[in-house]
This record gives structure tokens, C-alpha cells and sequence, in this order.
């Protein structure tokens, strides 16, 4: 491959990433089967690398290919009647979808068809994993490949699941369609979770060597922000914009030396990223707004955002208002009663009410039973322990919790906070 | 990663009267698109170079010179910061941006990729 090739299969990709999720929303609105999308965005790719080698890459690439796609859509239902009168049965009407697009496209028609995709992708009939793959294949433009190297897991696991997720869509006649009303309410927390546990495989890697897998992150966040832009109405969809922004703004704070990490009380505080720390504190602002406009309590991604906005006005570990944050936990706890939000909050009112009162709350903790193969629930303990002097339990809670870690680097650090305790 | 775009103009190659009515409109569409992709961070256009101050250090010795510099062959006109998956996706966008500007402006992008810390 001579140069020019190989500068214009690089173009072809970048516009791939970039196209990719319009490409395949506006083909699954006419073919209505994202499967069915999917490959012919992929066929349209093909023409793409088969042609703008030799005539050049076209001033508005996406059309271009969306225009080809749209060619391969109409072929493939008149090649395959059976598929005409499926589509039919659905109450699609290739004829009109053909005589309205065009190469004009409707900047809110992609808008929707886009917002289509996403409820698709997320559906909550789909496991929260191939909702995972799913998304970050059609509407994160990344490849199987990439997808199975972010998650550090075989190529093939991840084909199996997408395929298996695409099937099981249409297996269970899940319509492309944007949910109406109260509906769209009803699914959006399937959506938020996918983009969520998307950057939080990537900001605390729960597999591998590694403690952070930063690309991940910044994929979720870019879909965070996609999101933001489709349902500029809806609180929560600012609110997770917010936290992952304002997460985002500690990477560079958060990896240590030697790929260990540097818990959020010991980062130097100037390394974070203040034009995301503003972006996120934008973000918060509008969910706020509309949350009170909408007379909507805070929901879960807003007070997770507004607790780690907290952290971002402090400007030293010792400025931190506790005492607001607490209460937001107290709010949180309420909303999302899971053993790990617990586990933070005890930490949380151990800064704003005390060791003694935190511990009480692990405890408790502990004593349910949850969290007990969890490294964070000992090293927690071992902190207010030491706090109170009692050094010799704090040293055998983090020497138990050490095993536990899920990657080598918070081993490392788990142990290293053991020997660094008074004897 | 994130991505500078710095955006040089040659001042021989700006037309008269400045940007148009329709490339600002177009402009407004593309940034508008860029930010809703989650790609777009920071944006802005500066100030002209005659409201300019040049500050230089050179054999130790400190020089601050007002503008305007008439012998500069091009300026920086604004930037855009990004967040792109790789350079070539900054690519793609600053020929996006470019091509709005049509055929009358010499104008060229300087993509740079943000050094990030490792993490």
C-alpha cells in the first residue's frame, strides 16, 4: 500500500468513528433491525475503502456513505420479498423513507433516529454486559477488537455477545423506536447504567494489572456527552455528564508511581483538570435547573455529581465540607441502597461526625454479611481503626483486605498502608 | 486524548471584510455538531494581532514589543481543543472545520496531541 493509500485508510476510519453511530441509526429507522443496520453501514465502509483511494475522500463523507447504505437498503428489501413483508408488518414504508431522505437529512431526524439507537442498544431486555458491547460497537464507533482489548477479554467473547445481543432483539421483536413520556423515564436508568459501568471498568479496571484504562473512560464520557446532547431535558442525563466529568478531571492526579494509585485525600490537587472540573460544575448547573424546573427530586447522578463536585470546590483535602457531603450521601443511601454506597457514606460521616460514628456504620456493614469478599470494607475499617490508635486491628484488617484486591496495584497499596502504621 | 488545534491564518489570505455571514453560520453548525459528538472541549477566536504583545526572552535578556506585526506571515487565529479517540479522528474534524471556510481563505490547522501524564 503506498502512502496515499494508507493516509486515506486512516481518513476512512476516522470518518467510520465519527459516522458510524448516524450510519447505522438512519439505516435501522428504514430496515428497522440494528443487526441488519449494522451491516450495511458496514458494506457502505466497504465501498468507502474500495473507492476514495482513487477518487479522493468526498467533502461530506457521512452523507456519502449514508447515501450508499441507503442504495444497499433499498436493494436488499427488493432482493428479499420475505424481508419486504416483514418490514411491512412493522408498518414501514421504504417508498416514503426513500422520497424523505435524500441527502438533506433533517439535522432532528438523525437526532431521533440516533435516540432510537441508543434505547435499542440499551434495552433492558439485553444483559447490562451486551448492552455494554453493544453500545460501545454502534454508538461508541469502536470495533470488536477494540472493545475486547479494552475489556482485556478474548475477540471472540465480545463477537459472541454482540451477536448474541442482536439477535435476541429481534428475537423479541424489540421495535426501534424512541420510548414516549413516562416510558422514556421508565428506561433511561438502562441507559445511564451502560455508559456508567462503561467508565468505571475503565477508571477502576477490575481486571488486569492496571488501575486505570483511561480510553475507557474517555469513551464513556463522550457518550455521556452524546446523551446530554439528545435529551437536553432530562436532569439525570447532566447529572452522569457531571460526574464522569468531574471524575475524569482526577486521572492524572490518580495514577501513581509505578502504576499504583493515589487515593482522592492524598492527590495533589493541582494536577486535576480544572476546564473539565468546570465543564462538569456547567453540567451540574443545568441538571439542577432542571431537576427544579421539572419538580424532580435529585435522582442518583445528580447527588453523585454534586458530592463529587464538593471534592472539586475543596481545595485541600482539609477544605472539604464533609458536612454537605454527608448529606448528600444521606439522600444517596435512600435512593440507591446498595452495600457499596453504604460503605462510602460510613466513610463520609467518619470525616463529618467522627471515627467512632463512621465506624459504627461499617460495622453494621459488616455485619449484614454484604461486602464480605470486598478489599474496600476491611481497608475502610482499617482507616477509622487507626484513626481511634488502635493500630494493631487497622494492620490486620488491611493484611486481610490485601488478598482481596482485584488488581496488583491496590494490593500494593493495601500493604504498603499496613507497614506504614505505628507499631 | 486531547488535541490542539491551532488555527494559522496568512494574512494575504483573509478575505475582505472577514468571515462571512454563512461561514459563521456554518461555523455555528460545526462546533454545535462537534460538542454534541462529546469531541469539542474549548473553543475560541482571538483577539486581532495588532491588540497583540510579543514578550520575548532571547540570550537572557527580556523584550516586551506592542503589535501590530506587520511582518508576520501568518498568526494564530483561535484554537479548538479536543478529545478524539486518535489523531486521525482530530484530523478528520480540522478538515471539517477548514473545508466550511471554501476557497477563499489561506488557513492551515496545526492538530497537536495533548501530552497526557501516564496514567
Amino acid at each position: 500500500m503506498n502512502q496515499a493509500d494508507e493516509r486515506t485508510r486512516r481518513a476512512v476510519e476516522a470518518v467510520w468513528r465519527i459516522e458510524a453511530p448516524r450510519l447505522i441509526a438512519g439505516l435501522a429507522r428504514i430496515v428497522g433491525d440494528i443487526g441488519v443496520a449494522e451491516d450495511l453501514a458496514q458494506d457502505a465502509l466497504i465501498a468507502a475503502l474500495e473507492q476514495w483511494p482513487d477518487e479522493g475522500v468526498p467533502r461530506s463523507p457521512g452523507a456519502w456513505l449514508m447515501a450508499v447504505g441507503k442504495r444497499r437498503a433499498v436493494d436488499l428489501i427488493r432482493r428479499d420479498r420475505t424481508y419486504a413483508r416483514k418490514l411491512a408488518l412493522v408498518g414501514r414504508d421504504l417508498d416514503a423513507d426513500e422520497s424523505e431522505s435524500g441527502l438533506g437529512i433533517e439535522p432532528d431526524a438523525i437526532e431521533d433516529d440516533l435516540l432510537g439507537l441508543v434505547f435499542t442498544a440499551c434495552h433492558p431486555v439485553l444483559a447490562p454486559q451486551a448492552r455494554v458491547a453493544l453500545t460501545l460497537r454502534l454508538l461508541g464507533g469502536l470495533t470488536t477488537v477494540q472493545i475486547a482489548r479494552a475489556y482485556l477479554v478474548p475477540e471472540a467473547t465480545i463477537a459472541q455477545r454482540i451477536v448474541r445481543a442482536k439477535r435476541l432483539l429481534t428475537q423479541q421483536r424489540v421495535p426501534f423506536e424512541v420510548p414516549a413520556g413516562a416510558q422514556l423515564a421508565e428506561r433511561l436508568p438502562s441507559v445511564l447504567e451502560v455508559v456508567y459501568l462503561i467508565f468505571n471498568e475503565g477508571y477502576s479496571a477490575t481486571a488486569g494489572d492496571d488501575w486505570m484504562r483511561p480510553a475507557l473512560c474517555e469513551d464513556a464520557l463522550r457518550l455521556a456527552r452524546v446523551l446530554a446532547g439528545l435529551m437536553p431535558a432530562e436532569p439525570e442525563v447532566h447529572g452522569l455528564a457531571a460526574l464522569l466529568e468531574i471524575q475524569s478531571s482526577r486521572v492524572a492526579a490518580r495514577g501513581g508511581a509505578g502504576g499504583g494509585v493515589v487515593l482522592l485525600a492524598d492527590q495533589d490537587r493541582g494536577r486535576w483538570n480544572r476546564l473539565m472540573i468546570r465543564r462538569g460544575f456547567a453540567a451540574l448547573a443545568k441538571a439542577d435547573a432542571l431537576a427544579k424546573a421539572r419538580g424532580r427530586a435529585p435522582g442518583p447522578y445528580l447527588l453523585q455529581a454534586a458530592i463529587a463536585a464538593s471534592h472539586a470546590r475543596a481545595l485541600t483535602t482539609q477544605d472539604t465540607d464533609w458536612a454537605v457531603i454527608a448529606r448528600l450521601y444521606d439522600a444517596l443511601i435512600v435512593l440507591l441502597p446498595s452495600p457499596v454506597v453504604a460503605l462510602n457514606r460510613a466513610v463520609v460521616v467518619g470525616m463529618a461526625r467522627g471515627p467512632a460514628a463512621g465506624l459504627a456504620l461499617v460495622d453494621e456493614l459488616a455485619g449484614s454479611g454484604e461486602l464480605k469478599d470486598y478489599h474496600l470494607l476491611p481497608a475502610v475499617r482499617a482507616d477509622l481503626l487507626a484513626r481511634l490508635g488502635r493500630y494493631g486491628e487497622a494492620r490486620t484488617e488491611l493484611e486481610y483486605a490485601a488478598p482481596l484486591a482485584r488488581n496488583a496495584a491496590e494490593r500494593a497499596l493495601l500493604l504498603e498502608r499496613a507497614a506504614a502504621l505505628p507499631r | 486524548m486531547r488535541y490542539m488545534s491551532l488555527i494559522k491564518i496568512d494574512p494575504a489570505g483573509v478575505p475582505e471584510g472577514g468571515p462571512s455571514e454563512e461561514l459563521m453560520t456554518e461555523m455555528g453548525k460545526l462546533i454545535e455538531e462537534m460538542t454534541k459528538a462529546g469531541v469539542l472541549l474549548d473553543t475560541a477566536g482571538l483577539a486581532p494581532l495588532e491588540e497583540s504583545t510579543r514578550v520575548q526572552l532571547s540570550g537572557g535578556k527580556l523584550t516586551v514589543l506592542d503589535g501590530p506585526f506587520t511582518e508576520a506571515k501568518e498568526f494564530v487565529g483561535g484554537y479548538a481543543l479536543m478529545q478524539c479517540r486518535s489523531q486521525d479522528e482530530a484530523v478528520e474534524w480540522a478538515k471539517r472545520f477548514l473545508t466550511i471556510h471554501g476557497d477563499q481563505w489561506e488557513i492551515s490547522l496545526e492538530v497537536r496531541a495533548v501530552q497526557e501524564p501516564d496514567a
